[in-house]
């Protein structure tokens, strides 16, 4: 729990350090405080404890997803050293922002207490808001945040009125007093109270992920928002997400499985169909992407939808390995699409998949790990990502839901379509322009990504041996 | 260990070639296929032929997850063993008169196909199978799309996803079994063969497997791929695709199909068999109506694996040796094949039927070796095809008689296409493309004698391989009698 207190102070450390003329030291400072958090989440490491008078609970399982977070914080970070050369950026503000975020979603994978789910969600929604708007002269920019904004206060809103249903019927907020109502009243009790307020409280939860039919604000506010802060949304505010489903779900709900897999199968299908299909007639990477993100938490629900202790170990694996291979993605975009950049419009960097035209010519290297991280994604084996797809569907064929998976296959090979666009792009096309710069820090946060994503593929045991 | 250093040993050669580049990339790959020959060579001659895996080498890969990284050869897979150790440094070797834009890079690659395709017939454990199944795809795509023909990008980018859905399927499959072997479980692949499934079971498996391998092979109606990939793709990775890649989904229904679900074989086993049989004759008929020689030993390709389809779902001792000899002895030919209509293209600038003819008047060595590789793909006794074909069509006909004698058509087609494409190419009055038509020499040379000498030496004497191979069929058959 010590980095939730860390980044707050740092948070406000950092605004302080704003005053300071010198701005190239932000950069490094951030990235030392959040190895600092990185560092402090691991005191909780051995045994189960509880904080604040039992409001949050820290066990393995969430301080590996609080690692994968402030991970994916961590790379995100560091590919911003664009930030420093631009003249109308506030990067003591941003990185802030960036760490009070995290607070909130480490707030949302360690709940014990629904309010602190409630807080945690508020809080890195909040920060998501003001950086997808960050961009203050761009007018898509200001467009996917006031989007964002009221799409995400409507979510909360649902998402309150459930927990106060729930309340309503267990008498409790915490996810230990709703497991116990409901044992100990399995069918009798407020039954219909129990399920408005789960559905309610899920609707929330789902539009954060962006789980079909409530994805709609994404693709605008990942293609508005900078590039990196897409990055970040597309990893940390996911991976926070599902951890925070899978406690509400595994901890709260275990025992009502019966009741709502349904549901919750009927969304995961729904999503994976909205998010594949829809990423198939993009011609912007960018919203490709985006797209892509809606797909990915279709066969994350997969996960819960087979819930079984293996689910845990499932979606750790699954949301490593798609955030590493999302940044890696963001990251090779930021760059190549800041050549092509279109001079007359500077606001609009060029960002549709023929950026990437003969990208292997020019930068063999930045082509490789783009590779690496579209097979990741599309989950062919030897990448990290063919794990995490391994261990989704093994928890739905454990329970025998064998419809989801046919389609979840079938919407895989789609997936395979639209990453391999790129892959294609890259080295069967050709196209202008001389090699890139990439600064040497820069490059070392890609290569790392990457090295994870192969080594994470050819030995998968490294991080399940945790849980 | 032996199979691991098979497994290894190319992938190492291909870094250190991509590493190395510099001039003498083509004759480094080269060396390296011919070491793994020789270790190939090693395993064939210290074989000993019982139905026990052999060489292997075992290592638990992901901890206390039962899934190892087992890979051992017993008879079923030492054929294509020594199959992919032998046709690797033909294509090297046949490719050196092209030069190819970036060689490193395209080494490189055939040699990391060779080592997937290693690893897909000896994996012991289902899930590096699968592994393997896939990786294989990878370094042909690339072969493919980055040195193929004008419509390359289309045509090899639907071949790729073609392939990959199918083998989702067999994902899902293979997730499905090792959830059914007991706790802890299990992906090794014998621990599959004695799982007690139920039927319903077995027939949703029986598809989910063999959609992944009749797109490979492939099988009426899943090889629209097919030809177009074949034509546009160099004609190395042709030859890659042809002569060995298309036996990964006929050794897929040998390792996977045949033992796991053999009641689902029992109820689906005949649609399987007409589907193949269509594609024979289908197959047959388009290739006599070709024009393109590519496109045509395309067609026959798509024959000749229809005929090895239907010999191992008849499940028959004939049926399944035959398979396993005709894989060998078509994989051969084909490339023998595809490396005449190589040298033709690349001395006349066409393919096309029509425009050639009169090759025969200044080629008496290329006539020779043509007729010698021909008559082994049309089954002439005596050559490798025969054994092969011969011993799939008892198979066929004792499971069924008419489809046998539908399937015996092929022999009579296969004898039509061919010698028309013979006919046309190197008989007749020559024109101004054929005039100087120069004959084969030096690395072509090498290449045409030592297929040819196959093709006499499993045409004469069969036993030395079909030896080898029989106890592991009478083991299989025996889990199929369960």
């Amino acid at each position: 729990m010590l980095s939730i207190i860390l980044l707050s102070a740092f948070g406000i450390l950092l605004l302080f350090l704003g005053f300071l003329k010198n701005r190239a030291l932000l950069l490094p400072a951030t990235l030392l405080f959040l190895l600092a958090s990185l560092g402090a989440a691991f005191t909780d490491w051995n045994g189960t404890f509880a904080y604040f008078n039992g409001m949050m609970v820290t066990n393995k399982l969430s301080i590996l997803f609080t690692v994968i977070v402030l991970l994916s914080a961590f790379m995100v970070v560091a590919l911003s050293s664009s930030f420093l050369d631009d003249e109308d950026a506030q990067p003591a503000e941003y990185y802030a922002l960036l760490l009070f975020s995290l607070v909130g979603a480490i707030m949302m994978i360690s709940f014990e207490n629904l309010i602190m789910l409630f807080v945690g969600i508020e809080i890195l929604s909040v920060a998501m808001y003001i950086l997808t708007g960050s961009d203050k002269r761009n007018l898509r920019s200001n467009e996917a945040a006031l989007k964002y904004f009221l799409m995400g206060a409507f979510a909360t809103g649902i998402l309150l009125f459930g927990m106060a249903l729930l309340y309503g019927a267990t008498g409790s907020f915490t996810v230990e007093g709703i497991k116990a109502y409901i044992l100990t009243n399995p069918t009798g009790g407020n039954v219909i109270l129990l399920l408005m307020g789960l559905l309610l409280l899920l609707i929330g939860m789902l539009f954060k992920v962006s789980a079909a039919p409530f994805h709609f604000w994404t693709p605008d506010v990942y293609d508005g928002a900078p590039t990196l802060f897409t990055a970040f949304m597309s990893t940390v505010v996911k991976t926070a997400g599902f951890a925070a489903l899978l406690r509400v779900l595994s901890g709260a709900f275990g025992s009502m499985y019966e009741l709502w897999w349904v549901i919750l199968a009927a969304i995961a299908v729904l999503t994976l169909l909205a998010g594949n299909i829809t990423a198939v007639y993009q011609s912007s990477f960018k919203r490709m992407m985006a797209y892509s993100s809606i797909s990915h938490a279709g066969y994350m629900l997969i996960a819960l939808v087979g819930l079984s202790p293996q689910s845990k170990q499932a979606l750790v694996v699954y949301s490593l390995a798609y955030s590493l291979a999302t940044i890696t993605a963001f990251g090779v975009l930021l760059l190549v699409a800041k050549k092509q950049s279109n001079e007359l419009v500077p606001a609009k960097p060029n960002e549709n998949y023929e950026v990437f035209n003969g990208l292997a010519r020019q930068n063999p290297l930045l082509s490789f790990m783009m590779t690496v991280s579209m097979l990741s994604l599309a989950g062919i084996p030897l990448t990290a990502g063919f794990w995490g797809k391994f261990l989704v569907f093994s928890t739905a064929i454990d329970k025998g839901i064998i419809w989801l998976l046919v389609v979840a296959v079938l919407m895989s090979a789609v997936g395979i379509y639209y990453y391999f666009r790129v892959v294609i792009a890259m080295y069967f096309r050709d196209g202008e322009g001389g090699a890139i710069r990439v600064a040497p820090f820069y490059r070392f946060v890609l290569i790392t990504a990457t090295v994870l994503t192969i080594l994470l593929g050819i030995a998968p045991g490294l991080i399940q041996g945790l849980i | 260990m032996l199979t691991l250093s098979l497994l290894l040993f190319p992938a190492l050669a291909a870094v250190l070639i991509l590493l190395v580049k510099g001039n003498a990339t083509r004759q480094l790959a080269l060396g390296a296929a011919i070491v793994e020959l020789a270790l190939a060579g090693y395993v064939f001659a210290t074989f000993t032929p019982d139905a026990q895996s052999q060489f292997g080498f075992d290592y638990a890969w992901i901890a206390n997850t039962g899934i190892r990284f087992s890979a051992g050869i017993d008879g079923i897979s030492l054929l294509l063993v020594l199959l992919t150790g032998l046709l690797t440094p033909l294509i090297i070797l046949s490719s050196f008169r092209q030069t190819y834009d970036r060689p490193a890079t395209f080494y490189a690659l055939i040699l990391l196909m060779q080592a997937a395709l290693m690893g897909v017939f000896t994996a012991r454990d289902g899930f590096l199978f699968y592994l393997y199944f896939e990786a294989a795809l990878i370094p042909v795509y690339f072969l493919a799309a980055l040195w193929g023909g004008e419509n390359r990008i289309a045509v090899t980018f639907k071949f790729f996803l073609y392939t990959i859905f199918g083998s989702l399927f067999m994902l899902l499959a293979l997730i499905y079994l090792y959830y059914q072997t007991p706790a802890p479980h299990s992906a090794t692949i014998t621990d599959f063969y004695n799982l007690n499934l139920p039927p319903k079971a077995q027939g949703l498996l029986f598809w989910a497997f063999f959609i992944a391998f009749a797109i490979k092979m492939p099988v009426f109606p899943f090889h629209t791929w097919q030809p177009d990939t074949y034509v546009e793709s160099p004609t190395p990775a042709t030859m890659l695709l042809a002569g060995i890649m298309l036996k990964m989904g006929v050794y897929g229904v040998i390792r996977f199909i045949l033992p796991i679900v053999p009641v689902g074989v029992d109820a689906w086993g005949q649609t399987a068999i007409v589907l193949s049989v269509i594609g024979i004759v289908y197959g047959s008929i388009i290739a006599i109506r070709q024009r393109d020689m590519k496109r045509l030993i395309a067609y026959s390709s798509f024959a000749h694996v229809g005929l090895m389809a239907a010999g191992v779902f008849s499940q028959t001792a004939g049926g399944l040796q035959g398979a396993l000899v005709q894989m060998l002895a078509h994989g051969i030919n084909v490339v023998g094949l595809f490396f005449i209509a190589e040298i033709i293209f690349s001395r006349a600038n066409t393919r096309m039927l029509d425009q050639l003819g009169g090759i025969t008047r200044t080629t008496p060595r290329l006539t020779v070796y043509f007729m010698i590789i021909l008559l082994g793909s049309v089954a002439l006794p005596l050559t490798n095809g025969f054994i092969g074909e011969f011993m799939l069509l008892s198979g066929v006909y004792a499971y069924n008689s008419y489809i046998g004698f539908v399937a015996g058509l092929t022999i009579i087609l296969g004898a039509v296409y061919m010698l028309r494409m013979y006919q046309k190419s190197m008989f007749g009055d020559a024109n101004t493309r054929t005039e100087d038509f120069a004959d084969v020499m030096g690395t072509e040379s090498y290449v045409l004698a030592i297929l040819c000498f196959f093709v006499f030496w499993i045409g004469l004497y069969p036993n030395s391989f079909l030896t080898l191979t029989q106890p592991a069929v009478t083991n299989l058959l025996q889990y199929m009698g369960q």
